[in-house]
């Protein structure tokens, strides 16, 4: 287990330097000098940049700092928010955007396992028809007219009860978290409900499941101990991939609903082509994801034995 | 033949022969029909080729500029009456003046009877008022809702500051919709009374022949008189907050939209299939390096990449951001097919069929075009199939951002985007994009899901 850990994460690291690489040349392709923006820069502080990146060293040197510096956790300075570090600003918004996203995700989860369950027990008919329909439904829709919606419907709360139940758009209090995180989470809910049904109705049937039913174990307990607990394992493993979908749907929310997190930064930084801090939270949510996806998989390699010997 | 008793003839026995009682199914007849069995994959079939003649034959049908604003109709949703009465010429209003009571002191009193001067229509309302004891001076307001009970009066229009004046003539973009009036005194410092008087203005919209001629609404100016009603120009699914026609703009941007869901991953499966036939063919070493780069590739966080590499294509505002979208699709998504290529094809490789037709002195070229990718076609096509909705979400998404394609040009995401803003006052110009996306996507899938049904056995789903 230790030595797959390891190994995982020996590849994970190689995966970052080459995202990290990919950006760095792909800022690099970009024609015309960051620096030149629309307004002048002072000489003083292009040539204290120049230094700082090397600017004026040949690109193979170029690249050597960056990585260096990136190494170091330094991930340099906003060119259009005047004295920002990029590192503050992960730092800041960071929090605010895992918040959502772990909400999100657990909200996707469980709602998927748990309607998953119910679709699979109650197959063909009422629940399970309904339920599909709106999952089919949930697999269909883009997340912005969830998020629009969802925004819409907090209106019509609110409008309801007389008073301000959910917030309409911010950051703060719990209040403020429910719904965003809710329709963040919507799309991949719809997609592991699907996967939960199609799980469960293949252990349904598999030869242990019929093994423990001709023992007479009760019902529930076959599908406590028995179903459920192997139906969640191909959850799990695409829970890594889904935790992209989410960060990405997460701009999205993000805009909607005027949360401050790193996803509205990154599209800011680039509708503003704010250089740094575009290839900073490039290399830091790409360092994110493949760290999440081995986090996954180790997990997975605890819960199901059987990966770890590939 | 000496013996006449020993007849070597051929004995005829008379035995049930197995019979072919239909010529054998090809692979491809055979998924047609499984197909055909399922409903739900059909109809999606059918919407499929109903959007994509939705845009090809659309706009020969109806045959409006999607960048033609009428500007006489903005935010108009669909079935919204669209009559307007033809009149005469604007002629200035000279308003009205009188003179208030004397002042008692106190705080200033609404206006009364605030009423509504002459028809109100999209040229000018007209409003005018008793005058206010003490007054020195009005303030109007104009709002779309009703003031009461919050008492929002809306956006001040006008400041009168004689107090002889008692009138007010609005014509600031009048649509053809109710306004609410609402009109408050002012003391002789500019300090406003919270007293006020609403007055309720039903605009109706009016043209003047000439204005009507211009437009295209009738030939002559002879053939109305004033009074008569022209039809303003039609739009079946409304405007946009620019005025610009719905239908012709859904059409449009349906051609960006799926041209991207079906030109991407069309290009991405050929590079997946080229590229995953050689490494499953190679094997060995080779096999190794090309699927560990194909690892990196599908590690990039996708959406990231897909901005800079539109960053590094140097898409300016008013490009229309396509080609880049498409070549980074492409860039970046050709992975997941070449690893499913490959995987068919080191099973293909063990089959029984290949021995045999290697022994038969078969070249490897032969191998890969006539025995291999025939038999993983059926994989490749549910794969593609279901590539395409996730192509258009991303292009949606990405216009959704303001990353992918650039205004004028339309597409089911950036209307979408425009769409939002205006959610809460007009909910058409968001409801009509994002259920072309949501029709669209579902269509897609469920076709993939009949597919995988009709095409391979193995992938069958549990229904």
């Amino acid at each position: 287990m230790l030595l797959y850990t390891v190994k995982r994460l020996i590849q994970g690291i190689v995966t970052v330097w080459f995202i990290a690489t990919a950006t760095f040349f792909a800022m690099h392709g970009v024609p015309g000098d960051p620096l030149m923006n629309d307004k002048a820069v002072k000489p003083e502080i292009r040539a204290n940049l120049e230094a700082r990146y090397g600017l004026d060293k040949p690109i193979h040197m170029q690249y050597w700092i960056y990585l260096k510096n990136m190494a170091s956790g330094d991930f340099g300075i906003s060119f259009t928010q005047q004295n920002r570090e990029v590192n503050d600003i992960i730092r800041e918004h960071f929090k605010v955007s895992a918040t959502l996203g772990i909400l999100a995700i657990v909200f996707a989860a469980l709602g998927g396992i748990l309607w998953g369950a119910l679709t699979a027990l109650y197959r063909n008919r009422a629940p399970d028809i309904v339920i599909m329909f709106l999952v089919i439904l949930g697999i269909s829709v883009p997340g912005f007219v969830f998020a629009a919606l969802g925004q819409l419907s907090v209106v019509e709360i609110n409008d309801w009860l007389g008073f301000t139940l959910f917030p309409v758009a911010g950051w703060g209090t719990v209040q403020h978290m429910i719904v965003p995180s809710m329709v963040l989470g919507l799309g991949t809910m719809a997609f592991l409900t699907r996967l939960m049904r199609s799980s469960m109705l293949e252990i349904a049937n598999s030869d242990f499941i019929r093994t423990a039913r001709s023992k007479g174990l009760p019902v529930t307990r076959i599908l406590r101990k028995h179903q459920l607990r192997n139906a969640i394992l191909p959850v799990i493993t695409v829970l890594g991939p889904s935790i992209a979908a989410i960060t990405t749907g997460g701009f999205v929310v993000e805009l909607v609903f005027a949360i401050p997190g790193l996803g509205r930064y990154f599209v800011q930084a680039v509708q503003q082509s704010d250089y740094t801090v575009i290839m900073g939270t490039t290399v830091f949510y790409g360092a994110f994801l493949v760290f999440m996806v081995i986090v996954v998989d180790v997990i997975y390699g605890f819960v199901d034995p059987r990966v770890r010997l590939e | 033949m000496a013996e006449g008793t020993l007849s070597w003839e051929r004995v005829q026995v008379e035995r049930e022969v197995e019979t072919v009682s239909r010529p054998s199914l090809s692979y491809w007849q055979d998924a047609w029909i499984r197909l055909k069995a399922n409903r739900r994959a059909l109809i999606s079939l059918y919407l499929v080729i109903a959007l994509v003649a939705f845009t090809l034959l659309g706009p020969f049908v109806w045959t409006v500029d999607p960048a033609a604003q009428d500007l006489d109709q903005i935010s108009v949703p669909p079935g919204a009456d669209r009559t307007a009465t033809v009149v005469g010429d604007y002629s200035p209003w000279r308003g009205v003046t009188a003179t208030a009571t004397a002042d008692d002191g106190g705080e200033l009193a609404a206006p009364v009877s605030v009423s509504v001067v002459d028809q109100p229509t999209t040229n000018s309302v007209r409003l005018r008022w008793d005058p206010v004891p003490g007054a020195g001076g009005y303030r109007v307001y104009r709002n779309r809702y009703d003031p009461e009970p919050d008492g929002a009066l809306g956006l001040p229009i006008a400041e009168i500051l004689n107090p002889v004046n008692v009138s007010f003539e609005d014509r600031l973009d009048l649509k053809a919709e109710t306004y609410f009036y609402s009109v408050v005194a002012l003391d002789g410092r500019g300090r406003e009374s919270p007293n006020y008087t609403t007055a309720t203005a039903g605009v109706t919209r009016v043209i003047t022949a000439a204005e009507a001629v211009e437009k295209g609404l009738i030939d002559n100016e002879s053939d109305v008189q004033l009074g008569d009603t022209v039809e303003m120009a039609f739009h079946p699914l409304g405007t946009d907050y620019l005025g610009r026609d719905m239908l012709a703009r859904l059409m449009h941007g349906a051609r960006v939209s799926l041209f991207i869901g079906i030109v991407a991953p069309f290009f991405f499966v050929i590079i997946g299939i080229l590229y995953g036939s050689a490494a499953g063919f190679m094997g060995g070493r080779a096999d190794q390096v090309l699927m560990r780069f194909a690892d990196f590739v599908v590690a990039l966080p996708f959406l990231l990449f897909m901005i800079l590499l539109r960053i590094l294509f140097n898409v300016e505002s008013g490009d229309s951001g396509i080609g880049p979208m498409l070549v980074a699709m492409v860039l970046l998504s050709w992975p997941a097919a070449a690893r499913l290529v490959r995987g068919q094809i080191l099973q293909i490789r063990e089959e029984g069929y290949i021995g045999a037709s290697r022994l038969l002195g078969a070249k490897t070229n032969y191998l890969i075009l006539r025995h291999m990718i025939p038999n993983t076609m059926g994989v490749i096509l549910v794969t593609l199939t279901f590539a395409v909705p996730s192509a258009i979400f991303t292009e949606a998404f990405l216009s959704f951002i303001g990353m992918g394609v650039a205004p004028p040009t339309p597409s089911w995401g950036s209307m979408c985007n425009e769409g939002l803003k205006t959610m809460l006052t007009t909910p058409h110009e968001l409801i009509a994009p994002a259920a072309f996306i949501s029709i669209t996507v579902l269509a897609f899938n469920l076709l993939g899901d009949g597919l995988r049904d009709a095409l391979d056995a193995r992938m069958r789903a549990t229904e």
